[in-house]
């Protein structure tokens, strides 16, 4: 056992960058559930953002630009989970773990020819002075955009719920959606924009991690993070600062459970490879006992007849 | 009473059709534990499985289920097939062995292969490749070509399979470099490109430069290639992808030979259960080009290696080789034999950690 191999700054530094896909995904997510609907589509927004980004970037040799594509893409077959469950009125279970399905195979259709090519590589902030500090500089100041991005994305999601007019409305919409339609206001068409905007941020969670984190094009290449990001929406008691909490305790402890076993750590590696799950679930479950309550009119189908 | 008799006849002439439409074409499925785009493993077996289509036109007729989960899962989708129809299956991943050997005994009928695991029966052959002869290869190469001394070795899952590559490998680093460690993580997938690429960068973060993966995708390469001065292996497939960057060599393989071998077996009626397990020799493992990032005089010893391999005359366990406690393994030119290779569940002496039940 030799703990002085793992390097602290480089471990809190890769901590970040294993969490951003998660954390993405699951912030939209959250969006769309506080609006009242239950996406399980995650995981085939995911892939298809993935495979939209890669292939954006690849042919105009612009990351930014595949980031967008990703959004779109996202967005794209989120709009047609939105066409099924709102317009339709078809059931959200169903329909959002057929978006999973195919979305990893309309992914697998758009990637051949993409496979084994390299992407070009993703912009890194460098402010001179801050990223050049000791330890500091480079765990915070010298990572790719689309951290800073993520947790942009986290505080304008908790800001707007929690003080804005708009972020009033989306939570009463999904806890009574009856009582928000009686006061005049748009159901239908607010959740619509609540799951685009939750395809948009599962797109670029794909993206993430096939312009960044890996970076390559792998068919079925998020492999589960879709549900995770799910699952983790649920322990997160739907609040966004805590989701941030869990994306990073289940990707740091995900870093940290590799970079234990490279040291040679005597602790066996099954319990290493289930501690992410574990951790992040144990800690969730008991913020979670303060009594917070799953949005009332959660995947409940609502017409305005009724 | 009428009625049930005319059922009977109706289901019985059915089966009757149906068991003569199977024999005009011969039905060959296949199982895989990935995506057939994932650049490796998967990828290789489904060549395979084209090169059967393609030597046998109309006679047969191919069908496949990718990512597969190694459980429950795997025997349903099994069992789907031979309900199907089909008459040969072939079961491409070690996890799938209890699987195919339980579903195996439900369709006595149907020919079973299993690919890399040990538990036979009548009609379920085993098969796979000494990929240990390709991995004491890149363990010279590593050996030769690691500055740091550090190689860093993505494990899948602590099967008899995967420990037999690390040993292989270190014992050639070794040979040729007596300060080499390796530091070994185990990914606990055979697919998952996420894990995979974190897997390298923290190899990599602790200061190893030559990256060994015995995972099914090109996302360790793809790290090393982000990290810049390391290099890496082609894994199951080439990976030529990745050969202007960190991929110096690659072990391919090379699965068509045997699955147009076993299917016109089928065909001719001369299918039995056997056991297969072939290396560099007969060409079921394959050494991918080994690039000009390796010194001439390296890449001629390895070729060198590959030729007395192919011809038999080296093996790459060959004694004085103790295990990791210290006991002795191999003595002086004592060779090991296939059972102990198989069911290889300890590490070699100088390999430090211990490996996971």
């Amino acid at each position: 056992m030799d703990l002085s191999s793992i390097n602290l700054v480089l471990l809190l530094a890769s901590l970040m960058v294993a969490a951003t896909p998660l954390l993405l995904a699951a912030i939209g997510e959250l969006v769309v559930e506080r609006a009242g609907v239950l996406n399980l589509g995650v995981e085939g927004m995911m892939i298809t953002g993935a495979i939209c980004g890669f292939a954006i970037s690849v042919n105009t040799g612009n990351p930014l630009l595949g980031v967008v594509a990703a959004a779109l893409g996202g967005a794209a077959l989120a709009l047609v989970f939105a066409a099924l469950t709102q317009l339709a009125l078809a059931n959200q279970v169903a329909s959002g773990l057929g978006l999973t399905l195919f979305g990893l195979g309309l992914s697998a259709l758009i990637g051949q020819g993409y496979q084994g090519v390299r992407p070009p590589s993703f912009p890194r902030l460098s402010i001179p002075g801050l990223s050049d500090l000791p330890v500091v500089g480079r765990i915070l100041f010298s990572h790719d955009l689309m951290v800073y991005f993520g947790l942009l994305v986290v505080a304008a999601v908790w800001f707007m719920l929690k003080y804005t007019r708009a972020g009033l409305i989306l939570r009463a919409v999904g806890e009574n959606h009856d009582a928000a339609h009686a006061l005049g206001y748009k159901v239908k068409r607010i959740r619509i924009m609540a799951i685009l905007f939750g395809g948009a941020c599962a797109g670029m969670g794909g993206a993430y991690i096939s312009l960044i984190r890996v970076p390559q094009w792998t068919e079925g290449m998020t492999a589960g993070i879709g549900w995770i990001a799910l699952a983790l929406v649920v322990f997160a008691s739907w609040k966004p600062w805590r989701v941030l909490l869990g994306a990073y305790l289940f990707g740091g402890v995900t870093v940290i459970q590799l970079n234990l076993q490279a040291a040679g750590v005597a602790i066996p590696v099954e319990y290493l490879a289930m501690s992410p799950y574990l951790i992040t679930i144990l800690v969730l479950v008991i913020m979670s006992a303060d009594k917070s309550k799953a949005p009332a009119s959660l995947g409940r189908i609502f017409h305005a007849s009724r | 009473m009428k009625l049930i008799k005319y059922l009977s006849t109706a289901a019985l002439a059915l089966g009757m059709a149906t068991g003569a439409m199977a024999q005009d074409k011969l039905k060959v499925g296949f199982v895989y534990v990935g995506p057939v785009g994932d650049g490796g493993w998967t990828y290789e077996h489904d060549k395979g499985r084209q090169a059967v289509e393609a030597e046998f036109g109309d006679k047969v007729e191919t069908v496949f289920v990718e990512s597969v989960p190694e459980g429950p899962d795997a025997e349903r989708v099994m069992t789907q097939m031979a309900l199907d129809g089909a008459d040969l299956i072939f079961t491409t991943s070690f996890g799938f062995m209890d699987p195919t050997i339980n579903v195996a005994a439900k369709f006595p009928d149907v020919k079973f292969e299993h690919a890399t695991g040990y538990k036979r029966a009548d009609n379920v052959s085993t098969y796979s490749a000494r990929f240990y002869e390709g991995r004491a290869i890149q363990g010279h190469i590593a050996g030769k070509m690691t500055e740091s001394n550090i190689v860093g070795y993505i494990g899948s899952y602590p099967i008899p399979e995967v420990i037999r590559g690390i040993n292989s490998a270190f014992i050639h680093a070794r040979k040729v470099n007596p300060d080499v460690e390796f530091k070994i993580v185990w990914a606990y997938t055979w697919f998952d490109p996420a894990k995979e690429a974190d897997a390298a960068k923290v190899l990599i973060e602790q200061g190893a430069d030559v990256i060994f993966q015995h995972t099914d995708s090109t996302a360790p390469l793809a790290a090393a290639a982000e990290a810049g001065n390391v290099i890496g292996f082609g894994q199951a497939s080439d990976m030529s992808e990745y050969a202007d960057g960190p991929r110096v060599s690659s072990i391919i393989d090379d699965w068509a030979p045997y699955y147009i071998d076993r299917t016109r077996a089928v065909m001719d009626g001369t299918w039995e259960s056997t056991d297969t397990w072939d290396g560099i020799g007969p060409g079921m493992v394959g050494i991918g080009e080994i690039t000009d990032r390796v010194p001439a005089d390296v890449k001629a010893e390895a070729l060198a290696m590959k030729e007395a391999i192919a011809a038999g005359e080296y093996h790459p366990f060959t004694g004085p080789l103790n295990k990791q406690d210290g006991s002795a393994w191999l003595a002086e030119g004592e060779v090991a034999d296939d059972g102990t290779l198989l069911g290889m569940d300890f590490y070699v002496e100088g390999l430090e950690g211990t490996i996971p039940n």
